[in-house]
């Protein structure tokens, strides 16, 4: 476990020293890589002048809003199509197109039915995972012990209390992976909707700074964005810890 | 009375080769509180013929019926207990007990109480609070059978429930069930290929043939002996162990492979 830790902060530790050795070694123009110093000081502007924390918060709020409802529309869709033939049918091919579908190209879309409002924001990132996340589950969902829900069914399981008590219950350790990758995700839609028709956000920041070139700012942005999706992954795997304790994953300590 | 009447039951499979008669003609019954024990070699359709009295495969044609009354889909009167255990992993053993209980809307109080008491029967009490993934496989099987009686079915079918187990592990698993059963006088339709185990458990043995699966033989097993491993010494267990395996023998083909 230990020996795993040193190698990963090795790898950032080695990045880091790239990025020092190009910028103070003056192999790079500022203008194009700025060195951590300029960065560090950004950061800290934006920080004491608060802007920082509000585009962080703005743009982690829609992430959030944006990815829990698709998760919440796509955990019973992804079930029933895993267990009933005929919605599977209907759903299926509808899925399959939708999620091939370009996020990008359905912006003037999403801008001309609901506004350049929060609600847009939404959208997007709805767009971006929904399709994706029904198809996960009910992959997750096909590949639970059949074996399970044979034995629920001869102990008496009603149809609603299969799903409820165990489809559900054999689904969640797969589920719960499937939500932390479309998280993930949910972060790339979020700067596809705040390049175009925003004005605040990390991906806002980002655009508008290379107006200017303020690399300095790209490179905040950037920084900030991996650091929440960091935060983010490891807040899913301590609940995933904590919500489904009797899972057991190869690698595991 | 009999519990269980299969009678002219058919099972074929379409296939893209074409149709597959899996089960053909299959008439038998199981009394009150018999334990009936079908063995046949392997693809003979055993498998496929518990899961119809289960109701967890659609037959082709012929009747199954509980108690007279004709079966559709699976159901709690008929308790299964199947070879990869299926316990709910992220249950303890005491809730996968109480599982089929609390589906039948039991109320919590009286479900714990009859959960523990079937839970000492299997002699479990000391793992009541830990999960199915902190057990051996026979002690996962024995929370399987302890679940499956628990809902007090009115007969329990058991799917190669040992075939999983080390020899040492299977035979004392054996000797618990027939215990067990002697004690709940449980009606069971028990299914395996292990002919000792056949006779060590079985009221009644009866033989499959290889595909298309009939009945082949039904013969009645009276042991003088107790039913342990002692058993397995015993004159008239090895009196009856030859004569199932002449008759398993003929399903046979040269290659020591069922056909």
């Amino acid at each position: 476990m230990k020996k795993t830790r040193i190698l990963s902060s090795t790898s950032f530790l080695l990045i880091i020293v790239i990025w020092c050795v190009i910028t103070y070694g003056g192999l790079v123009a500022e203008i194009f890589v700025p060195s951590p110093t300029a960065v560090i000081r950004k950061i800290c502007e934006s920080s004491a002048d608060g802007s920082l924390w509000a585009n962080c918060w703005i743009s982690t709020k829609r992430v959030m809003i944006g990815w829990a409802l698709a998760a919440v529309i796509a955990l019973p869709c992804g079930m029933v199509m895993a267990r009933s033939q005929a919605f599977n049918a209907l759903m299926r091919p509808i899925m399959e197109f939708a999620r091939y579908l370009p996020v990008v190209a359905l912006v003037p879309l999403t801008i001309l039915y609901v506004g350049i409002d929060e609600s847009q924001k939404y959208l997007i990132i709805f767009l971006g995972t929904f399709f994706q996340l029904v198809l996960m589950i009910q992959d997750t969902v096909s590949g639970i012990d059949v074996n399970q829900i044979n034995a629920a069914l001869t102990l008496g399981a009603s149809r609603t209390q299969l799903y409820k008590d165990v489809i559900f219950m054999a689904a969640l350790p797969g589920v719960l992976d499937d939500f932390r990758m479309t998280i993930g995700w949910a972060w790339t839609y979020l700067v596809v909707a705040e390049m175009v028709a925003a004005s605040s956000g990390l991906g806002y920041i980002i655009l508008k700074s290379q107006r200017f070139m303020g690399t300095d700012v790209i490179f905040m942005g950037l920084i900030f964005i991996g650091l929440i999706g960091l935060l983010t992954d490891f807040v899913m795997r301590v609940l995933t810890r904590i919500i489904v304790p009797w899972y057991k994953r190869l690698g595991d300590a | 009375m009999d519990k269980l009447t299969v009678s002219e039951l058919n099972k074929v499979f379409s296939a893209r080769q074409g149709d597959v008669t899996a089960l053909k003609d299959v008439s038998f019954s199981v009394r009150e509180s018999e334990f009936a024990v079908i063995v046949g070699p392997s693809g003979c359709g055993k498998s496929t013929l518990i899961n119809i009295v289960g109701g967890l495969e659609d037959k082709t044609s012929g009747s199954v019926m509980i108690s007279g009354h004709e079966i559709s889909g699976p159901g709690a009167d008929r308790g299964m207990v199947f070879q990869s255990y299926s316990l709910f992993p992220w249950l303890t053993v005491q809730k996968n007990v109480e599982f089929g209980l609390k589906m039948k809307g039991v109320p919590a109080k009286e479900r714990s109480e009859t959960a523990l008491s079937y839970i000492d029967m299997v002699g479990l009490n000391a793992f009541k609070d830990a999960l199915p993934d902190q057990l051996s496989g026979g002690m996962k099987q024995r929370v399987a059978i302890a679940r499956t009686l628990a809902n007090d079915p009115e007969i329990l079918l058991m799917d190669e429930p040992f075939g999983a187990l080390d020899a040492q592990t299977r035979m004392l698993m054996q000797e618990s069930l027939a215990d067990i059963t002697g004690r709940t006088g449980s009606t069971v339709l028990f299914i395996t290929h292990d002919i000792d185990e056949a006779i060590l458990l079985g009221d009644r043995v009866l033989v499959m043939s290889r595909r298309p699966g009939t009945i082949k033989a039904d013969i009645d097993i009276k042991l003088d002996c107790k039913r342990n491993h002692e058993a397995l010494t015993d004159e008239g267990f090895i009196r009856i162990k030859k004569q199932i395996m002449t008759l398993l023998w003929e399903e046979m083909d040269v290659k020591g492979e069922s056909k």
